[in-house]
């Protein structure tokens, strides 16, 4: 594939795939919770962009109302509350102390290798750039969840969640360009309830441990204690 | 057509009017309402069915066939019948003050919400819909898991909000790669419709649909509680209200292994290899034997059943993944036994609960004796639900073997030991539970045991002799599934 052969919106989005796999990794290793959320938001961000962009060239329109809402949601709302929240209980000058951060960060490169490896049969019946869109939706996904592995604070898991949201957008602007609309409407709504959900249980899980760390949340077991 | 829209508003009207209307003494009363004139709906829909076959909406957003009519009948009977128990349940746990009005308004709202999730997975036509619908589900119940506010009750529910919810992102995965698998042979706003996908399924990409597939089911899997992805279960069914366990385990399982089904139809199609059935009879025998063996563990008595559950979950897995006629058409009794039991099951252990003051197995002690009817209620239950004749369990997993000893022979002793094993796990709990001496100072409470013995009578009834529309049914249902008749 030689990359300088492709029109402009192709080079656009894998320029966008790129990036949006830079957030998740920057995410993966981040301690301060601040800053997680920022780059959540910046991913948020990337995602409108790749959306307007898709719209454009495309000439979608149901598109632009995606992407209306991924501003709204992922771009504004939801940091602005897991904001709200970290400000709230002081933890904006606590670092998370990450355990084995060099063995997570080789841990989301080897998750990316082998998104590549899964999508690999995809290529016999699709162009090159897809595989690339296609692979970078799934390492998001897959970083998501590592992110929540690796971090103990509810207000991390809560971006790790609605970061794989985000891994599958972009797999369903780049690859399908977009779902059909009363589809997208539907898991836009879901992922609103989630946030406001995410929300109310932030009270509880304060009310009940007087701390966001899920790790104290550990009296349901199999075994005896 | 109108009694499928009719079945999706009545729940939707609940929603608000629970919601708006602030709850009064009588609130559960009108939950069971609501959820009469629903299951009059969908009886009317059936009947429709019956007479006109496989029925597409005009905008084809809905398609009701034969697989998915019965499960709809089934939702609405173990709905209303789950209201009747839940309305003096409820009530009781008001007034021993682990509840309060604002929380029991919550709770009849999202019962409601949870039916309409239930609804729309089973009704829709458009697989986006069902993902959506299924994510709806769990949003509706993880506030009801947390409804008492312990500890662990917010755990349980954060636990079942996270697992659940990246589990089923699997599945939102594995249906966009449907759905690229789809827009390359058709257009793109119908290109997501199951009958639209089920027609042209030999056309779709096999290679796509292969991965789409291990997504589809690792996402739905979640929710049906296959090992390794179970954690969530047990923790949801302890430490929610026990109307909840009963409708989680009697109708949410059962939905998303609808999802799963349903989508193995496509693979099937598109592939002509039995990965999508090699990967389901896996999962399932998995989940079936871990299952069985943690039965012996267990010291709570809801976190027991929720085990059952588990273990019987992969049974079906299992038999849907076998895929001949007659593992099809066992698969589908299965479901409608195990939901019927189950649910009955835990309205008995609700009571069972409030009469000894815990769930440690360990206590509960003499039911028999305290109160002979759910002493009764929970042996009976537990006897068909542990596969003894002439239960309608004993049918549908002597169906399974008889189709494993066809198929993969060297399978069958696996099965046999799983079900042995189990036996054991519940009897053992079981039996010091409803014999033995009662405790000091233990009385009986003010329960309705109408659910129970209804349920029991019809899994009895099935296991005597499955009335003839019922078979008739189930048979349309496995052709349509499967190819071919099992009769």
């Amino acid at each position: 594939m030689n990359i300088a052969e492709l029109d402009f919106y192709t080079q656009a989005i894998l320029s966008l795939a790129a990036l949006v796999g830079l957030t998740s990794f920057l995410m993966l290793g981040q301690g301060r919770l601040l800053r997680l959320i920022f780059v959540f938001a910046m991913q948020g961000f990337l995602l409108t962009l790749t959306t307007v962009l898709a719209a454009y060239s495309l000439n979608n329109h149901h598109l632009y109302i995606s992407a209306v809402l991924t501003l709204v949601l992922k771009v504004i709302f939801i940091p602005w509350m897991l904001r709200r929240q970290v400000l709230h209980m002081n933890m904006h000058r606590d670092i998370e102390a990450l355990n084995n951060k060099t063995t997570v960060m080789l841990g989301g490169a080897s998750l990316m290798v082998f998104s590549y490896y899964v999508l690999q049969p995809i290529v016999q019946s699709s162009p090159v750039v897809m595989l690339n869109a296609l692979a970078v939706s799934l390492s998001v996904v897959l970083l998501g969840m590592l992110l929540m592995i690796s971090h103990r604070q509810a207000v991390a898991h809560v971006v790790g969640f609605m970061s794989i949201e985000n891994g599958l957008f972009f797999a369903a602007i780049v690859a399908t360009n977009g779902m059909p609309m009363v589809v997208e409407l539907g898991v836009a709504f879901d992922v609103l309830v989630a946030a406001v959900l995410f929300g109310i249980f932030f009270l509880h899980i304060r009310t009940s441990i007087d701390s966001l760390d899920v790790d104290l949340l550990n009296k349901l077991n199999e075994v005896d204690k | 057509m109108i009694a499928a829209y009719l079945a999706l508003l009545i729940p939707f009207v609940g929603i608000l009017y629970f919601a708006l209307a602030g709850h009064k003494t009588d609130t559960g009363k009108q939950n069971v309402w609501f959820n009469s004139v629903s299951l009059l709906a969908t009886i009317w829909l059936a009947i429709n069915v019956l007479n006109q076959g496989t029925i597409v909406s005009s905008g084809k957003a809905f398609l009701i066939d034969p697989f998915n009519v019965y499960l709809i009948v089934l939702t609405a009977f173990v709905g209303l019948t789950t209201s009747i128990f839940s309305s003096p349940y409820m009530a009781h746990e008001k007034e021993i003050g682990k509840l309060n009005d604002t929380r029991l308004k919550l709770y009849y709202s999202m019962y409601q919400g949870f039916m309409l999730a239930m609804y729309l997975v089973l009704t829709t036509n458009n697989m986006g819909i069902m993902w959506v619908a299924m994510e709806g589900a769990t949003l509706a119940t993880v506030l009801l898991v947390s409804l008492y506010r312990t500890p662990e009750s917010i755990e349980a529910a954060w636990k079942y909000f996270i697992l659940c919810g990246v589990g089923i992102a699997q599945a939102l995965f594995g249906t966009i790669l449907l759905y690229y698998a789809a827009v390359q042979i058709g257009d793109g706003e119908n290109a997501l419709l199951w009958s639209v996908l089920y027609e042209n399924a030999e056309q779709l990409n096999p290679e796509v649909l292969e991965i789409a597939f291990v997504f589809l089911l690792i996402g739905y899997g979640t929710k049906i509680g296959l090992v390794p992805l179970h954690s969530w279960l047990p923790d949801a069914h302890s430490e929610g209200p026990t109307p909840m366990s009963a409708v989680l385990s009697g109708l949410l399982l059962n939905d998303a292994l609808y999802a799963v089904v349903r989508n193995k139809m496509l693979v099937d199609g598109a592939t002509h290899s039995h990965l999508a059935g090699y990967l389901m009879m896996g999962f399932g025998m998995l989940s079936f034997l871990v299952a069985a063996v943690l039965l012996h563990r267990q010291k709570d008595i809801k976190r027991l059943f929720s085990y059952s559950s588990i273990e019987h979950m992969g049974i079906m897995t299992f038999a849907f993944g076998i895929g001949g006629p007659l593992a099809t058409f066992a698969a589908l009794l299965h479901m409608t036994v195990h939901s019927l039991t189950k649910s009955a099951i835990f309205v008995t252990v609700g009571h069972a609960a409030q009469v000894a003051g815990t769930q440690s197995i360990d206590k509960i002690r003499g039911l028999i004796r305290t109160q002979p009817k759910i002493g009764w209620g929970l042996l009976i239950g537990t006897i068909s639900i542990a596969g003894f004749p002439p239960f309608g369990v004993f049918t549908s997993e002597f169906l399974v073997l008889l189709a494993t000893m066809h198929s993969y022979p060297w399978l069958t002793p696996l099965l046999l030991l799983g079900i042995g094993i189990a036996f054991a796990g519940l009897f053992r709990h079981i039996q010091p539970m409803v014999y033995g001496e009662k405790p000091e100072g233990q009385l009986p409470v003010k329960a309705n045991l109408w659910p129970v013995m209804i349920h029991l009578a019809l899994v009895l009834w099935m296991g005597l002799a499955i009335p003839g529309f019922l078979a008739n049914w189930f048979s349309q249902a496995t052709i349509l599934i499967s190819g071919s008749s099992p009769l």
